[in-house]
């Protein structure tokens, strides 16, 4: 068993970790699709208000690839279409029914014996095509495309993240299913990454037909991209799968019963969460009912001052904020509830101890508490200014990429630059910790983004 | 009681901020109100991406660091003033007369740049409308650890004028700077002041004035000077080690520097690559110099003893390791640094015009940085190009 050891990155000890316990089966009034959680779609709607719709039923489709649709994860009646300036669709919203109705899709008997177009076309008419990401940009693949590997990442080093261990554990057989099905997609290789320190506690770890590979060091080891570029680095007209596991066991549930049930455990965490444990919902639920379940604590003051909470699907480092009104991203397997920090802090920088806050760098001193968990909020701790300081970015990043170069090239809009300096092996969540770790304050993940948005406009 | 009287602070602030805000009074002095209340309070400022957390690191704190590592070249500065002074006059001064009159002295140049450098700053923020920037709080207090003692007041404001104006902002502030400012600010100086830096009484306050009044047999020379006149009288390695030398303010105690290099490289502000690599650059040429030069001449000076004379400490420390400057990725560091010593070596034994060639190397290597990095990051490209060419086949 080869190991590949990162040794650059940095793990965040946060309070309000979940506890491994499933605290409810979630029933939300409302379930919303939302086309903001996907990146890249000019959606195109195919339902009105009063619908009644069924589970697995796309709700809008894909402008410009139509065959990649967005189905309902319950089944009952459209209750609303929200829409935001010059009519964006923002949200569908359905009421569900007491007890879910599936669109019955046609299962597949034998895995083995059946064509890539029978999956592919049972995959995008269930909506569940959707759960494939593909490298660059981390937008949907083109269901045309092979991809020259498909990379999973069979654990979570996020802050808080929630434990795939614990996750997925009952779904080993529909996720090799799934692997299966996906392998007919691909000439390459389809690659699990395991927690090098864990690995055979993983349900990801029985499944066949699968090259494993053992990453081992801090947070953001368990991020796919970080991954791709040390087993299959991509290259320009390179094209990677990746796919979650929860994703996976969703595929395999279509395969063997011919339904779209993407219903998950979601790890609900957070210093503002009261209970924080796991959820069993599905995506589109509403923020709202899930404080419900796990209980919200209130009044909090921080300095002395009155602040609110934030309410983020995903994790503190790379999810959505998405307000208390909001509702649980479609790749999401976590919700984040810290609080916000609008508050001012008297002498913060010059505080020779600041105990409450955490840093990386050494010009405090949480260095000598390695093990002390940090209650965070969203404060940025200083005002944006131009890149100062060099080196910090790059210990944080495990990948063979100049960060800074990357960034002022996307920065300077040139292409060319963009490419030479790695563009197609990140997204957002890959240079999260540069933002995090950044004296300057500069908005790292928006302006990788921003790239990646120029280079799909430019490049189509 | 601690978080009452802080609040008690935020609500006078709170009572200014119509003054300075659009349509008030003051509001020509707005930027100048924002850096005073976000010097006093952290802003109340949240995430808007998709990093919801920030690490508590800002660069206020990164530029207090160093600040704070270059109190022991400052204190030590004070007193060697006044020590420099009691020597050349012959006056028995005691311990706490030397440093009164060390912080009388030094204390208007200090103000002088502070005032200058900051009042420029401001008008420019206020100008673009941008937040002020940090570094000015370090620039200005390494402007003055790097002048003569006697420099006239009127010069050291020009020079600021000078490296704040045309060192930064007009490349767009803080950041954005191709060369250290301080030391353009010294470089200014040197070439359109040249007297007011050079020579052998620069160094000691009120040597050029008092000429006569000065004691026999007391040159005022720095170390670096009297050893290419000559290798007799020079200090020994320990005395300019300690730094009870004559020199520029800040640069004579290589303890107080090495103190101060302790605090940026354990915080990690400053790059001890840099650093290292530039006493192994110092060292190897020095070492080459002395294999091949005649006994006696200035070439055969122990090459040890090229660290802890002139700027070579100071500047190593404090002025190669500004990040902005400086070679941005981790191997350019190594090759920038290095080259910085190499060259600062040969310029002290090859340009009889000027002995000090600390502030030229560096400045020097400031404007090569990029060239460096360049070449440092194009394998990292061409890796990339063979895997998509690899690819087309």
């Amino acid at each position: 068993m080869e190991t590949i050891r990162l040794r650059k990155g940095l793990d965040l000890h946060l309070k309000g970790e979940a506890q491994k316990k499933l605290l409810q089966n979630l029933a939300s009034e409302v379930v919303a699709i939302c086309p903001s959680d996907f990146k890249n779609v000019i959606p195109k709607l195919l339902v009105q208000e009063g619908d009644a719709v069924k589970a697995g039923q796309i709700i809008f489709t894909d402008k410009k690839r139509p065959q990649i649709g967005f189905a309902s994860p319950v089944s009952g009646k459209v209750k609303a279409i929200v829409r935001g300036e010059k009519r964006k669709l923002l949200a569908v919203e359905i009421t569900p029914d007491s007890s879910t109705q599936y669109v019955q899709f046609e299962p597949i008997k034998e895995v083995s014996k059946a064509t890539r177009q029978e999956i592919q076309q049972r995959l995008l008419e269930s909506g569940l095509w959707a759960t494939i990401i593909q490298r660059p940009y981390g937008i949907i693949a083109n269901p045309g495309d092979s991809p020259k590997a498909i990379v999973i990442s069979a654990f979570n080093s996020a802050p808080l993240g929630a434990d795939i261990k614990f996750t997925v554990k009952e779904d080993t057989d529909a996720m090799q299913l799934a692997v299966d099905a996906l392998a007919k997609f691909t000439d390459g290789k389809i690659y699990v990454n395991f927690n090098a320190e864990d690995a055979s506690a993983s349900p990801l770890y029985m499944l066949r037909n699968v090259e494993k590979r053992f990453f081992k060091g801090p947070h953001p080891a368990g991020n796919v991209g970080v991954q791709i570029s040390h087993i299959c680095p991509i290259g320009k007209g390179d094209i990677v799968w990746t796919l979650q596991p929860q994703a996976l066991a969703a595929i395999g549930r279509l395969i063997s019963k011919g339904i779209y049930d993407v219903t998950r455990l979601v790890a609900v965490t957070g210093q503002r969460v009261k209970n924080p444990a796991y959820i069993k919902c599905v995506p589109g639920t509403t923020i709202s009912s899930i404080c419900k379940a796990t209980e919200i604590k209130e009044t909090k003051e921080l300095y002395g001052q009155d602040c609110g909470a934030r309410f983020i699907s995903g994790n503190p480092l790379s999810g959505a904020n998405v307000g208390a009104g909001g509702y649980l991203g479609f790749y999401d397997d976590q919700v984040t509830i810290i609080s916000e920090g609008n508050y001012r802090e008297l002498f913060g920088w010059m505080k020779i101890f600041r105990t409450k806050k955490f840093s990386a760098s050494r010009s405090y001193f949480s260095w000598l508490t390695p093990k002390k968990k940090y209650a965070v909020d969203t404060n940025t701790n200083g005002g944006e200014r131009a890149f100062i300081v060099t080196g910090a970015y790059e210990k944080v990043l495990p990948m063979d990429i100049y960060p800074v170069f990357l960034l002022k090239a996307i920065l300077a809009g040139d292409i060319e630059k963009m490419e030479q300096f790695g563009i197609y092996e990140v997204i957002g969540e890959d240079l999260a910790l540069c933002e995090y770790v950044c004296p300057s304050k500069i908005e790292v993940q928006k302006i990788v983004e921003q790239g990646i948005d120029l280079m799909i406009k430019e490049m189509s | 009681m601690v978080e009452d009287m802080g609040n008690k602070i935020l609500k006078i602030i709170d009572k200014m901020k119509p003054t300075f805000s659009k349509g008030g009074k003051l509001s020509w002095l707005h930027s100048t109100f924002e850096a005073f209340e976000s010097f006093a309070a952290v802003p109340p400022t949240v995430t808007a991406g998709r990093t919801h957390i920030k690490d508590c690191v800002d660069i206020k704190r990164v530029m207090s660091v160093v600040v704070a590592a270059l109190v022991p070249t400052f204190l030590f500065g004070i007193w060697n003033t006044g020590e420099q002074h009691s020597l050349a006059f012959g006056l028995q001064w005691g311990f706490w007369a030397k440093v009164w009159f060390g912080f009388y002295k030094i204390l208007p140049l200090i103000l002088v740049s502070y005032i200058v450098g900051l009042g420029i700053e401001f008008a420019v923020a206020q100008a673009r409308g941008h937040e002020v920037n940090e570094g000015y709080l370090v620039t200005g207090f390494l402007i003055p650890l790097i002048m003569p003692i006697d420099v006239p007041l009127w010069v050291l404001a020009i020079a600021v004028a000078f490296a704040v104006i045309f060192g930064k902002e007009i490349f767009g502030g803080t950041g954005m700077n191709i060369w250290n400012p301080a030391l353009l600010a010294r470089a200014f100086v040197f070439f359109a002041y040249p007297s007011t830096i050079t020579g052998d009484s620069v160094w000691i306050e009120g040597m050029t004035k008092n000429a006569d009044k000065v004691i026999d047999g007391f040159s005022g020379a720095t170390p670096l000077a009297q050893v290419a006149d000559g290798l007799a009288g020079a200090p020994s390695f320990m005395q300019m080690f300690i730094g009870n030398i004559p020199g520029s303010i800040g640069e004579t105690s290589a303890i107080a520097i090495l103190i101060g290099a302790a605090i940026l490289i354990f915080t990690g502000v400053a790059s001890w690559k840099i650093m290292f690599s530039c006493v192994a650059g110092a060292l190897f040429t020095g070492f080459l110099a002395n294999t091949f030069a005649e006994p006696g001449t200035f070439a055969a000076y122990p090459a040890v003893n090229h660290l802890v004379m002139g700027g070579f400490a100071f500047g190593a420390v404090f002025m190669a390791t500004d990040p902005v400057s400086s070679a941005q990725t981790e191997v350019g560091k190594w090759i920038y640094g290095f080259l910085i010593g190499a060259v600062c070596i040969v310029l002290r034994l090859f340009n009889p015009g000027y002995r000090e060639g600390m502030m030229l190397s560096i400045l020097l290597m400031n404007t090569m940085a990029p060239l460096i990095d360049w070449c440092v990051v194009r394998p990292n490209i061409k890796r990339r190009e063979k895997r998509a060419a690899a690819l087309k086949k």
